[in-house]
């Protein structure tokens, strides 16, 4: 029962103020990816600042919103590798058939 | 019965007794869901941007005023969703169960509005600019399939969700249900919030009207 009361134990989390701060910081990242959009940048260098604002985002969001910060480490070390694991096999698996037929088409 | 495990077997990691994570199996088991559902939504984005960046004849509908600040609303709303989520697993982890389930209802106000919001701009492209599924009057017919199908998949996320903290609210202001589960909950909440942090700034921004 020891393991079972440890596991329904509350997390220390970050504060109330904390999150209402990590909150206006999402927003004011949104806001920015919104100003961003009328630049008029070209499309692949707009696409790389979205993902990467993006990418910020949703750090933020897992670290104090969905409390991954206050877990344990072995958590992060379980669930995040393995996501940019699958993720790079995509990459590897997708983009030289992708290419392969881009050249395929007629212009 | 051999089979029923005393607690002196359970103590030790390697009959089971460990928990390397140190957190109950509901929540690992969400966030193993989250990894994949992560997952599901990288191929889509991953397609999409590709799809994007090769077709110069892409669409884009989406001009200031009314849809940018229309989807820009959306995500505030959603992101404000998510900050009375962590009010309410705050306020679980008080045993506080009346105001938990004050913010959870607060948080499926927010779910609930996103979803009409978004089907509102659905009616609207569908009906008033001709954009559907397979076509559209402005550029290459992919953008139907992307648009609707990505935003769609989403949708559909952001009402399971809003059914599942209906129940979970219900249940834990019942005593069925412990602060846990409000967790667990919050979790897929902030999942759903964490998706549309990429499919607005992809989908939308990426296809502003100038």
């Amino acid at each position: 029962m020891d393991t079972h009361a440890h596991a329904e134990e509350a997390h220390a989390g970050a504060s109330v103020g904390l999150n209402i701060a990590i909150w206006i910081g999402l927003v004011a990242i949104t806001g920015l990816e919104v100003f961003l959009a009328y630049e008029q940048l070209q499309p692949t260098v707009m696409l790389t600042i979205l993902v990467v604002l993006s990418l910020v985002k949703a750090g933020m969001i897992m670290a104090f919103f969905m409390h991954l910060k206050y877990e344990k480490f072995s958590l992060v070390l379980l669930l995040v590798p393995a996501m940019i694991f699958c993720i790079c096999m995509m990459f590897i698996f997708f983009f030289p058939e992708a290419f392969r037929l881009l050249q395929l088409r007629p212009h | 019965m051999q089979d029923v495990k005393t607690d002196s077997t359970l103590s030790s990691p390697w009959s089971g007794g460990g928990s390397p994570f140190a957190m109950g199996s509901k929540k690992l088991g969400m966030w193993l869901f989250i990894v994949s559902d992560t997952l599901t939504f990288s191929v889509l984005l991953i397609t999409y941007s590709y799809s994007r960046l090769t077709n110069p004849d892409w669409p884009r509908p989406f001009p200031i005023n009314p849809a940018i600040i229309f989807s820009t609303t959306m995500t505030v709303v959603l992101l404000a969703s998510s900050l009375t989520m962590v009010m309410a697993v705050m306020a679980a982890q008080r045993n506080d169960r009346k105001k938990t389930v004050l913010w959870m209802v607060a948080t499926m106000i927010g779910g609930l509005l996103f979803t009409g919001l978004h089907l509102t701009e659905w009616f609207n492209m569908i009906t008033k600019e001709h954009f559907t599924i397979t076509g559209n009057p402005e550029g290459t017919p992919l953008f139907g399939a992307v648009f609707f199908g990505i935003t769609g998949l989403h949708m559909t996320h952001v009402m399971i969700g809003v059914i599942y903290l209906g129940i979970v609210a219900v249940g834990y202001g019942r005593g069925k249900f412990s602060a846990e589960d409000v967790e667990v909950n919050g979790l897929y909440w902030h999942f759903v919030d964490l998706v549309w942090m990429f499919v607005f700034p992809l989908i939308y921004l990426m296809s502003v009207k100038y």
